[in-house]
């Protein structure tokens, strides 16, 4: 849980709703409070679109009941309030996995639907909302209706992805993916420079699931682009592994000032770079999926004033050059991130309205915020991003303007057809804000 | 199999003691009043491994109802192991400083209708020979309190009956186990910022589950609270009725 009950996991903007109502019963109307509301689930998105200044928000966590589990099938039904680690440990001793996971397990299963959450194994996979069969929906304006490719396709499409926007979503049936056992084999590649990146992701596409890339962005300029390949596949048969780590370390208190970022970043990423590991590794699914999780409220390394994410997708014919211009932009500015990933997204088609993922490659960044030099930093990446034909991911947005948000999300129009009239989020005020003049 | 009885099922505490007995497989009888919520609760434990799972209304207040709503469940799951008691009320201090009539009924419900609860499963599980009788009292029954004055008085008289029926079923092999947590952090409470004196309800449920499984008579959860407890108790008079808390 953030430290304020209602935040964000970056914890900027914080933004007070004006009240809260706890959700249990799956059943049940709407709360009756006043619009405009939005659902609240665990926080673990970062900005605002969790987030309603002044409005209702509907606190999810507690539908939290499990609904129905087919384990011969592996379809499990499940209220939307219920962590991704609760499904994770119900389905895996069963011999399913999530069929898409993004780096956390602490999201709701909604709050992942919502965002239409991607994982290392996109190319293969798609988004979460590919394996999506059915979800239920609370309108303000219809009541209760199960959605599915087939009914109601339209709210469907709009749901998955839809930020929250087009009611409650209630409960979820989603096909899980079945997996021998809970460890992967990992291989760990140390790549030189982005050309690297590039033949390493393409190389890996047909042998292995699983593959992310770690950049050191504060690499000198010659060694620009250099960093860390990992890819992975389920094991199979495997009887025995490597433990989760037991002990959860935690950090206890924020610390008055910012501890990632500064002059030690440059050190960490350098020695992180030369750092001597195994090229094949058994390990288990929590930290190859979940490395932060194993750190409990990591999001306090970044002091009181929170840290601001950047995350966007380039199309395939630009990616190596773009994504050569956002590493520049950021030696550039002097500012480092200490997590630089990036992913490919492959070809299957992401189902939402509002999905951010499209073929391309990913790089995810963050920075600790420090005020208009960050804002102006990460206003200079939209710029970026936008005049390659890229997009930036609202679920980890605070500040882009409005009229990038339309040109990264030309379904926007039809999509605002299906927003609940009782819901809103601050980011959806905050990139519609424009158009209201 | 287990065989569990549950009276407050929806309760957040009951609720993650349920889902770690179902988790080994135990059959639940799980009581309540909102039909709608027991059934949703039943499927969830059905997913995470309950052997079975029964559920049956009752209006804890109603007092004629209980010997029915116990004999539904002994019946249903063939005999008692576990019976965890588990409703109550947090009532609103100051309202119930202004109406009798209100603190009285918050008083029948978190005392009386426990009381008499407990009273039909002491000779239940004495005639029965075994099992284990578990009762959610609180720290708030340690010692009374202004802020919560009748809600502390009702935990007082389940605490003191608690302590009395296992002097007297002690003898017949029937273990029974005071709980008493100090503040959770329950969906009532989710929107308040939490410090660290608050418990989440799984940490609760596992150690009542533990505390079960081990024969314990009074567990304070998390376990703090007995040497906090113990400073409040020994407090004198005229030092504690100065204190504001």
């Amino acid at each position: 849980m953030s430290d304020s009950a209602t935040g964000a996991w970056n914890r900027w903007p914080r933004l007070r709703p004006a009240r809260v109502a706890a959700v249990h019963d799956r059943d049940a109307a709407l709360p009756a409070l006043p619009a405009p509301m939005l659902a609240y689930g665990n926080g673990r998105s970062y900005g605002d679109v969790c987030q309603l200044e002044g409005g209702s928000l509907l606190l999810a966590r507690g539908l939290d009941r499990f609904i129905a589990f087919d384990r011969a099938t592996g379809v499990l039904r499940c209220e939307a309030g219920v962590l991704l680690d609760e499904v994770l440990r119900l389905a895996v001793p069963a011999g399913w996995f999530l069929p898409v996971t993004p780096g956390t397990r602490y999201a709701t299963v909604g709050g992942a639907l919502a965002n239409d959450v991607h994982g290392k194994n996109h190319p293969r996979a798609g988004t979460l909302g590919r394996h999506v069969r059915a979800f239920g929906l609370c309108r303000s304006d219809g009541g209760h209706l199960t959605c599915t490719p087939q009914q109601h396709a339209e709210l469907f499409a709009a749901t998955i992805g839809g930020l929250g926007l087009t009611g409650l979503v209630t409960w979820i049936e989603l096909q899980l993916a079945a997996v021998a056992s809970p460890w992967l084999a990992v291989e760990t590649l140390r790549f030189g420079e982005l050309a690297e990146f590039f033949a390493l992701a393409e190389a890996s596409l047909a042998s292995h699931e699983h593959a992310v890339a770690w950049i050191d962005c504060l690499a000198p300029r010659g060694r620009r682009g250099r960093g860390v390949f990992s890819r992975a596949n389920a094991t199979c048969g495997l009887a025995d592994g490597p433990a989760p780590p037991r002990r959860r370390l935690s950090v206890p208190f924020t610390p008055p000032f910012p501890l990632l970022g500064g002059p030690g970043l440059r050190t960490f990423n350098r020695l992180y770079w030369h750092l001597p590991r195994r090229r094949h590794r058994i390990v288990h699914y929590r930290p190859f999926f979940y490395p932060l999780d194993g750190i409990g409220h990591w999001n306090r390394l970044y002091g009181p004033r929170g840290f601001l994410q950047h995350q966007c997708v380039l199309p395939p014919s630009v990616a190596p050059a773009a994504i050569a211009a956002l590493l520049d932009a950021i030696a550039d500015s002097g500012t480092g991130s200490f997590l630089a990933v990036l992913k490919t997204f492959g070809a299957p088609a992401s189902p939402g309205l509002l999905s951010f993922p499209r073929p391309g490659t990913t790089l995810a960044l963050d920075f600790p915020f420090r005020g208009q030099a960050t804002l102006a930093l990460l206003a200079r990446l939209d710029d970026l991003v936008a005049e390659a034909g890229g997009a930036v991911y609202p679920a980890k947005d605070a500040r882009m303007r409005g009229d990038h948000f339309r040109r990264f999300f030309p379904a926007w129009e039809a999509f605002s057809r299906h927003i609940d009239p009782a819901f809103s989020s601050s980011f959806w005020r905050r990139v519609m804000a424009d158009l209201a003049d | 199999m287990q065989k569990i009885l549950i009276i407050g099922a929806n309760s957040a505490i009951a609720t993650a003691c349920a889902r770690q007995w179902a988790a080994r497989g135990a059959a639940l009888y799980l009581i309540g009043r909102d039909p709608g919520r027991l059934a949703a609760l039943a499927d969830d434990l059905r997913v995470r491994g309950a052997g079975a799972v029964d559920t049956g209304t009752l209006d804890v207040d109603e007092l004629a109802g209980h010997e029915a709503a116990l004999a539904a469940a002994r019946q249903a799951l063939g005999g008692i192991d576990v019976a965890l008691l588990a409703h109550g009320t947090l009532p609103d201090a100051a309202a119930c400083d202004r109406d009798a009539a209100l603190a009285m009924a918050h008083f029948a419900t978190n005392g009386g209708s426990t009381i008499a609860l407990m009273h039909r499963l002491a000779g239940l599980l004495e005639a029965q020979g075994d099992g284990t009788l578990a009762v959610i009292s609180s720290v708030a029954g340690d010692r009374g309190r202004a802020s919560n004055a009748i809600y502390g008085a009702a935990k007082a008289a389940v605490s003191a009956y608690a302590s009395a029926l296992r002097q007297r079923l002690g003898r017949s092999g029937v273990d029974v186990l005071t709980v008493k947590p100090g503040f959770v952090d329950t969906p009532m409470t989710a929107a308040f910022a939490k410090g660290a004196l608050w418990a989440r309800p799984e940490a609760v449920a596992a150690g009542i589950v533990r505390a079960v499984e081990r024969r314990r008579a009074v567990v304070y959860l998390p376990w703090f609270w007995r040497p906090v407890m113990m400073v409040i108790k020994a407090l004198p008079e005229f030092v504690f009725r100065r204190l504001k808390f």
